[in-house]
């Protein structure tokens, strides 16, 4: 029989320490969907969705009953529309509203794959694409938008950085009056992955199988309550507690992944090995950093916790589950993380800190809320460092910044649920104008050449 | 296909029938019980097959979760597998 002890311990880890499968995400692509007039092509893409998602929420919620683990959400993602829209030749606005509607209508509260992958330059469809996505983040819902403007193969696209700067900044502007809530749902990345389950960059790479489930799983407060026990310990052994902790967790999303994927017919693609927070207490990643040392998450001594910590979280989850992939790591979405709020409206953490904290963790600079009037040259010089840190790196690297049109530092925005809400944070002043507006393409990194 | 069956709450008079009336009502078979009672608080956890149940799995889940309610205990019907997956290797 199974261990008393382990049974409690499970119980008391999805109780009291949040821990849960943050996202089953059915990949679907829309590749066959393709037709020159847009409006049988969006027909196709509403189809299709609903067809191959129409039991994903059911089969979610089962499986949340019968383990007795939450599982937060159930999301999609898709082929990126600039492909599917380029044979159109006009907006692709009707894209995201047959995708917002196939989401309304299978249940799930957020569609990712309104995207472009622009790294070494732009089709006209991608351009279509990007104009549109305002208007596209304005009139929908639940769908969520991302371009790659760069990777260490390619370098990076200066000219998308531009654009996609004044893009951020019109899509705060058209919904301000939502607390902007358009920029919480675009994300600007370096090295994008193909099979992201997580929002609001997942999309649905074209090397992917029709149709595929991949799982996302969480627990920042069964790390740190792990870590609570052991509050002499060294480094060494926090490292090792923090890996038998992401074992048991990746254990169950390689579980409910493998059940999902038979009950829905679909094949199981990947477990993303992540800490993802939520604004909930106990369920932030700044407190484990604080629970391992540190007085507030963003002090000297964050970045090399950071590191530990996420190197810990894969080799922990690594031999849990049959297949890696996503973006694997410890997310610091400063809105979304009750600790990481804090410690931004302390002070102590900066956008500066933020930044080195992505040279070593998942994704980027994640849900930040900006000064309203920062400068579109600003914001694109902004994904043009971060870009530069996972080009140089070989890693993933996003921005997904929202400008608080008509707040400053020291104001917050407030989206609530899941997205949190965020302190306005303050950048430098001095203009990048001129080096933005040089264009062109920086070059991949010597070490892109590795054939 | 089994399931695990974890009471926590105060010891009362007859937690453990009230239990076992209830699975019995879904022809759920206890294979394997173990309970103890530190200082007032109960801890059991039961094992029981649901291979052969009458009605579905999850209202069994939500019946013994809302008794347990009903008699100030937690009750968490939860499939074995995912015990095993986090404990064994």
């Amino acid at each position: 029989m199974i261990k008393t002890y382990d049974i409690l311990e499970t119980i008391r880890m999805i109780q009291n320490e949040c821990l849960d499968i943050r996202t089953i995400t059915m990949g679907i692509s829309l590749l066959d969907c393709i037709d020159a007039d847009i409006d049988k092509a969006c027909e196709k893409v509403y189809t299709k969705i609903t067809t191959k998602a129409k039991n994903l929420v059911k089969v979610g919620e089962d499986i949340e009953k019968e383990l007795g683990i939450p599982i937060i959400n159930k999301r999609l993602s898709v082929t990126p529309i600039a492909i599917i829209s380029a044979a159109c030749g006009c907006s692709p606005v009707p894209f995201a509203k047959a995708m917002d509607k196939a989401a309304k209508d299978v249940g799930v509260n957020l569609i990712g794959g309104y995207s472009a992958l622009v790294q070494k330059g732009f089709s006209a469809g991608d351009i279509e694409l990007i104009g549109s996505i305002p208007e596209a983040l304005a009139c929908t819902e639940r769908v969520c938008s991302s371009v790659n403007i760069g990777s260490t193969k390619t370098g990076i696209n200066l000219d998308a950085c531009k654009l996609m700067g004044q893009i951020i900044k019109d899509t705060a502007e058209i919904t301000k009056d939502k607390a902007c809530f358009g920029a919480a749902k675009l994300v600007v990345f370096c090295n994008a992955v193909e099979d992201n389950p997580f929002m609001a960059g997942a999309f649905h790479g074209v090397g992917e199988p029709d149709c595929m489930i991949n799982v996302g799983v969480s627990g920042p407060g069964v790390v740190r309550a792990a870590l609570a026990k052991y509050p002499d310990a060294d480094i060494t052994q926090i490292s090792d507690i923090i890996k038998k902790t992401s074992f048991k967790i990746t254990r169950v999303g390689q579980l409910v992944g493998t059940m999902a994927s038979k009950r829905l017919g679909v094949p199981f693609g990947i477990v993303d090995l992540s800490l993802a927070p939520t604004p909930a207490v106990g369920d932030s990643v700044a407190h484990i950093l604080e629970e391992i040392g540190l007085e507030q998450c963003g002090t000297h001594g964050t970045t090399a916790t950071l590191a530990l910590l996420n190197d810990a979280v894969k080799k922990g989850g690594v031999m849990a589950c049959s297949s890696i992939g996503g973006l694997s790591g410890a997310f610091i979405p400063v809105s979304e993380d009750a600790g990481m709020i804090d410690a931004a409206r302390s002070g102590v953490l900066t956008i500066e800190k933020l930044e080195a904290m992505t040279a070593v963790c998942s994704v980027g600079l994640d849900m930040i809320v900006i000064p309203g009037d920062t400068t579109p040259d600003t914001i694109a010089a902004i994904i043009a460092d971060e870009a530069a840190i996972g080009m140089v790196n070989c890693k993933t690297t996003a921005v997904r910044v929202v400008p608080a049109i008509g707040k400053d530092v020291g104001e917050e925005l407030d989206w609530g649920g899941l997205f949190g809400c965020g302190p306005v944070m303050p950048l430098k002043k001095a203009s990048a104008s001129k080096f933005i507006n040089r264009g062109g393409q920086i070059p991949a990194p010597l070490h892109s050449l590795k054939n | 296909m089994r399931a695990v069956v974890a009471v926590i709450g105060k010891d009362a008079v007859g937690i453990l029938a009230k239990v076992a009336t209830k699975c019995a009502e879904y022809n759920a078979n206890v294979v394997e019980v173990s309970q103890s009672v530190l200082e007032d608080i109960f801890a059991m956890t039961m094992l029981v097959d649901i291979s052969r149940l009458n009605k579905e799995f999850t209202l069994l889940v939500d019946d013994l979760s809302a008794m347990g309610r009903s008699m100030g205990l937690e009750i968490h019907t939860m499939h074995e597998d995912i015990f095993k997956v986090m404990h064994e290797v």
